[in-house]
């Protein structure tokens, strides 16, 4: 699903040149479940963006569901956001004048869909997601939790091929960490392949598979033997 | 613009962020509001002064004199100069192909004017029968004094409106007799005159019968002409300008005043009066253009303002749009669509709310110098053009930016 060969990107502080990541090797296949961990500057948020496509490698290629993702305009970069990728951030990024279900609907709008199939589709992810009765309900009527998988149930409307989820429980406290890292555990087992970056632990065990960077450069990649979240909840 | 999907999701921005809406919207309004009310009074204190030079004709020459104040020719200043028949006369056959309408005028002073028991203190003139035309009277009764009242020394008399009014009451004056000072004389006819009230409270007689029975020899007062009509105002202005002078410098001669003393004779120009509150119109336009295109400066001003607030406080949604696959050119279509949407809401108010104003209060307004402020429609719709076109244009930049600006970057932004 996601090839990525010897991927660089340096940023440019003033006169200083940082380099961030230094020829990133990684492969996910379809269906995995993958946490990529580090120490706050590893680089870790940089290669997610990069695989978002909300950034651009120096160097390096990078194929998502075989399509080589280079050298996009913004149009384009666009049109294969809303395509292949649904987007779960640190802080929900809902927007907060628009009600639960309006946000859910919000991807399928710039799929170019009609009202009335957005309304509908995005009414059965929340229903997914269990916060039916707030389909009508501003963000900030919503608590943490609750936005968290608003933000979930927006990711998953467009369908997209992999979900990205930028500390998604960064926000949350235990409990509700592991709630939502429970539904996300679900949409996996339904087969969809998802990468989380995270710095907690406890998190990164509930993955299939935990990548480690260390500036700029994987050094550790293992499968592990996942643990449910339910267990704890 | 038609696509309905996208409307809605303005109706629905908008629904949701009134405030912001109000305050974008109200800005507009209001400089519309001031321009079209500003260039409504412009009109109407043009409407005001022009009616005001209606009262008489408008290229009316009046000419009168006063006291010598230069020494001249060994005659002391302080001298009374009083113009004569001679004086009309050689002017009125100098002229004669030039002049349109002519009359002398011999006013006759403390001229009571009785009938029966009402009587009244009025303005008495012996005037010729041009002095109809020069004071744009017309006649709502009878007729004015003719040249054989004028040669048969006739005890005629016309009388203004306010005149028959006041002494006359409900009986028609035709053919009754009042008195002035003490004299009888015929009326023989009523007139009404643009001027109003004042110039309707007057009484003429025949200028003979004026001069003779009210002991005036040979004298008179004033001499009034207008000359004849050119194609243009400039050419009617500079004859106008030519007579007048040439007309001084005559009477300056024939009464031995020195030709730099201005005090001896008058002459009221009305063309170049005219001109001269033209030209002061013009300025008070020129100026309430400027204070109205300032207004919208203004306007535009604090709706590119807002506008760039709403881009900066809508940046971080603008990420997001961008995250879940908005391409750059649906957000700055999205802000631009917004702004003019609001602003041509918002400028059509401001220009309703204007013209109703002008409409209800304008006729209301009874000064002697607005009368009907009215705009042209035309002008007020192209104002509210320019104000959407430069509203848009000034939300354009923030919004063009703010589609520039990398999702990730406008994610940061806590």
């Amino acid at each position: 699903m996601i090839e990525i060969k010897d991927l660089h990107k340096s940023y440019k502080t003033g006169s200083n040149s940082l380099h961030v990541l230094k020829g990133i090797n990684f492969n996910v296949a379809e269906g995995e479940l993958v946490s990529i961990m580090g120490s706050s500057g590893s680089g870790k948020s940089t290669l997610l963006n990069i695989l978002g496509m909300l950034d651009e490698a120096d160097s390096g290629t990078y194929k998502l569901d075989g399509v080589p993702i280079k050298n996009l305009n913004e149009k384009i970069a666009a049109r294969y956001r809303n395509k292949f990728l649904g987007f779960i951030f640190q802080s929900f990024n809902l927007i907060n004048y628009k009600t639960a279900l309006d946000n859910v609907a919000l991807p399928l709008y710039y799929q170019g869909m009609k009202r009335k199939e957005r309304i509908e589709k995005a009414m059965a992810y929340l229903d997914k997601v269990g916060l039916t009765p707030w389909a009508q309900h501003l963000p900030n009527e919503l608590s943490g939790g609750q936005k968290q998988r608003v933000a979930i149930a927006r990711a998953l409307a467009s369908d997209p091929k992999v979900l990205l989820a930028d500390e998604p429980t960064g926000a949350l406290d235990t409990k509700t960490s592991y709630e939502v890292m429970d539904l996300i555990q679900k949409i996996n087992e339904e087969g969809r392949t998802i990468l989380i970056v995270t710095h907690e632990h406890d998190i990164a065990e509930m993955t299939k598979r935990i990548v480690n960077l260390k500036d700029g450069l994987i050094i550790d990649d293992k499968k592990i033997d996942q643990v449910k979240a339910l267990q704890h909840v | 613009m038609f696509d309905l999907e996208r409307w809605e999701e303005i109706f629905d921005t908008i629904r949701k962020n009134k405030l912001r809406t109000f305050l974008t919207g109200l800005s507009v309004a209001s400089g519309i509001f001031i321009l079209v009310i500003l260039l409504g009074l412009g009109e109407g204190m043009k409407n005001g002064i022009s009616s005001e030079f209606e009262r008489d004709a408008s290229n009316i020459l009046y000419i009168w004199t006063g006291t010598t104040s230069v020494e001249y020719k060994g005659l002391n200043p302080g001298r009374n100069i009083r113009l004569k028949n001679t004086d009309f006369q050689t002017t009125a056959q100098k002229y004669e192909n030039e002049l349109e309408f002519k009359s002398s005028v011999y006013r006759i002073w403390n001229g009571v004017v009785t009938y029966k028991k009402e009587s009244g203190s009025y303005r008495v003139e012996g005037v010729l029968p041009d002095y109809q035309f020069l004071e744009k009277s017309s006649m709502t009764k009878g007729r004015y004094i003719n040249y054989s009242d004028h040669d048969n020394y006739e005890k005629v008399v016309v009388i203004g409106n306010r005149v028959s009014n006041d002494l006359f009451k409900e009986v028609d004056p035709i053919g009754r007799y009042l008195e002035i000072s003490g004299i009888n004389f015929k009326v023989i006819g009523v007139f009404t005159d643009p001027g109003g009230e004042r110039e309707e409270s007057r009484v003429y007689v025949p200028l003979s019968t004026g001069q003779r029975v009210f002991n005036g020899q040979n004298y008179i007062n004033n001499m009034a002409f207008t000359l004849e009509q050119e194609d243009n105002f400039e050419a009617a202005l500079a004859a106008s300008n030519k007579f007048t002078s040439e007309l001084e410098q005559f009477l300056k001669e024939q009464h031995s005043i020195a030709p730099e003393d201005d005090r001896a004779v008058s002459i009221n120009n009305s063309l170049e009066n005219m001109k001269r509150f033209y030209d002061l119109i013009n300025m008070i336009k020129f100026f309430f253009w400027g204070v109205g295109i300032c207004t919208i400066i203004a306007g535009i001003v604090g709706v590119s303002n807002i506008m760039l607030i709403i881009v900066k406080e809508r940046t971080r949604e603008i990420g997001v749009r961008k995250a879940l696959g908005a391409e750059p050119l649906s957000i700055v279509g999205m802000i631009l669509h917004e702004s003019i949407f609001v602003t041509a809401i918002a400028g059509l108010v401001g220009l309703i709310g204007s013209l109703a104003l002008l409409e209800l209060v304008g006729p209301l307004i009874e000064t002697n110098f607005i009368s009907n402020p009215s705009v042209d429609f035309g002008i007020a719709l192209t104002t509210v053009v320019i104000l959407i076109v430069a509203g848009a244009l000034a939300g354009f930049f923030p919004a063009y930016r703010a589609a520039k600006i990398k999702p990730i970057v406008a994610l940061r932004d806590e």
